[in-house]
């Protein structure tokens, strides 16, 4: 097991040194970068839009349902849901969710270019298949993941805002002053490298798995699903390791 | 010419090829043929650079390709075209966007040079019309067409066809044959067919390296094939009466 964990890892890192080299024709680049830009990052608004506006009520909600203590100011619902949102939901449990999503695209893209030799032919051809078809997967994804950190943000808070508005259960005033009382900039930033982070991680791993399938179809689901398992594990591990390290 | 001198190869301590030697030559259509299983892809495979040979030597013109350092390969590759089993185009490209790729990546034609030189390929191979076309909305003929389109774009000097004729009716199949062989004259290429089927064998067959269980056991053409007495490669072409009765009708004219 662990043996070949480590056959893996040495695989992955000798599969990103051939992704990271420099692009054979740089126009081709940026066209195919382009395109992932689109596929990847602006596709994917319609999913982060719908998921952060029913978060940001629900957190809403549930704050408002825990928070019980007369000693707590009602504010304090506005303020923990920004915190959630900021904190966690906008990085960790969004890249989780775009794991699901563009892991699997990019795992079954590539995977299904090995087995129908759309891959031996840019070999043959003298492309280096890995940084054409990989690279600007990467480079795409890891430059839109602020985007849509902020989106996810700002329309987490305003899912929050809405519930508020059709349930009345939260003064609108008073959830707004909560979203502004003790508010720490650093979250922000705390938030999108995690992201950067995670981004790199479910692009380069399901560009891995996709990558190195051997077979058919059914190898090609396989790969796709081994390849959104393993983002999450590494997303959560990561998350862990960034949380020590940039908030203690 | 390309000459592979004592080529063995091994996975998992299986051999598959026993110290294969064959020369395929310029301006010819040179089949390897055999069994399945009798190492065909892997000869191929090793010839175009996808495996590496335990042993033994491949030369283009004299070059080794074993030798060579990554540069001399990337450049070797850009004197080789491709035909591969499933065509392997690319599905996010159009027809004329998987013609000009390889003019786009390795060329340094203007763009309109590039369009022009696409649309040259694409009219070579009779598609005419296909140009926005994607992969996915063409026969499979079609697709074999523009993969042939795709591997001359850059005027190979080597063109490798794997099983060129496969999963295509046998009028399609003659048709792609026929491009080949027009391919071959026209522009003196060195193509190299991997191919078990029959029609290709006696139709186009100008120089023949017939595999089996991972040995070279015979060497010919076309006309050569009805004489010969290798009892093996009877057994292989002939293998069904029709093509039988096709070498008793050839011998007995010969005799005549």
């Amino acid at each position: 097991m662990l043996k070949k964990s480590l056959e893996s890892f040495g695989r992955y890192c000798i599969f990103m040194w051939k992704c990271m080299s420099v692009p054979d024709k740089w126009r081709e680049f940026f066209r195919r970068y382009v395109q992932e830009l689109l596929r990847l990052g602006i596709d994917s608004i319609p999913l982060v839009l719908i998921v952060s506006v029913f978060i940001g009520a629900v957190c809403t909600i549930q704050m408002k349902l825990n928070i019980t203590s007369p000693l707590l100011p009602k504010y304090a619902i506005g303020m923990t849901t920004r915190e959630i949102i900021l904190l966690e939901f906008s990085s960790s449990i969004l890249c989780l969710i775009l794991a699901g999503k563009v892991g699997s695209s990019i795992a079954s893209e590539i995977g299904t270019m090995r087995v129908t030799e759309q891959i031996d032919a840019l070999e043959i051809m003298g492309v280096n298949s890995a940084n054409f078809l990989v690279f600007p997967k990467i480079a795409a994804f890891v430059s839109y993941i602020p985007v849509l950190v902020v989106f996810c943000m700002v329309t987490s808070l305003f899912g929050g805002y809405l519930i508020c508005i059709v349930t009345g259960m939260v003064s609108v005033d008073v959830y707004i002053y909560g979203l502004q009382t003790m508010f720490t900039p650093w979250y922000v930033w705390y938030a999108i490298i995690k992201s950067l982070i995670f981004a790199f991680i479910i692009s380069s791993v399901s560009s891995f798995f996709g990558y190195y399938v051997e077979g058919g179809a059914l190898q090609v689901g396989t790969a796709s699903t081994r390849a959104v398992v393993t983002s999450s594990i590494l997303i959560l591990l990561m998350d862990v390791v960034c949380t020590k390290v940039m908030l203690q | 010419m390309i000459e592979v001198k004592n080529i063995s190869k091994s996975f998992d301590g299986k051999t598959i090829l026993h110290s294969v030697s064959a020369q395929f030559k310029d301006g010819l259509t040179n089949l390897i043929i055999g069994q399945s299983g009798s190492g065909k892809t892997v000869l191929m495979k090793s010839l175009v650079g996808l495996h590496t040979p335990d042993q033994g030597e491949i030369l283009y013109d004299g070059r080794d390709l074993l030798k060579m350092n990554n540069s001399q390969k990337k450049e070797l590759r850009k004197e080789i075209g491709m035909l591969f089993q499933g065509s392997a185009l690319f599905d996010s490209e159009t027809v004329l966007g998987n013609v000009m790729f390889p003019l786009k990546m390795f060329s340094d034609m203007s763009y309109e040079e590039q369009l022009e030189r696409a649309h040259f390929c694409i009219k070579r191979v009779n598609l005419v019309g296909a140009d926005d076309k994607y992969p996915s909305e063409i026969s499979g003929g079609m697709q074999k067409r523009v993969a042939i389109a795709r591997a001359i774009a850059l005027n190979p000097k080597y063109l490798f066809c794997d099983e060129p004729n496969s999963g295509l009716d046998p009028k399609t199949s003659i048709l792609i044959d026929e491009l080949l062989v027009d391919i071959t004259h026209e522009y003196g290429i060195t193509t190299v067919i991997n191919t078990h089927d029959m029609n290709s064998v006696l139709g186009i067959g100008e120089n023949i390296v017939f595999l089996n269980k991972g040995h070279l056991a015979w060497t010919g053409n076309k006309d050569q094939v009805y004489d010969s007495d290798n009892e093996t490669l009877n057994d292989f072409v002939f293998a069904n009466d029709l093509f039988k009765k096709v070498k008793k009708y050839v011998n007995l004219t010969n005799d005549k």
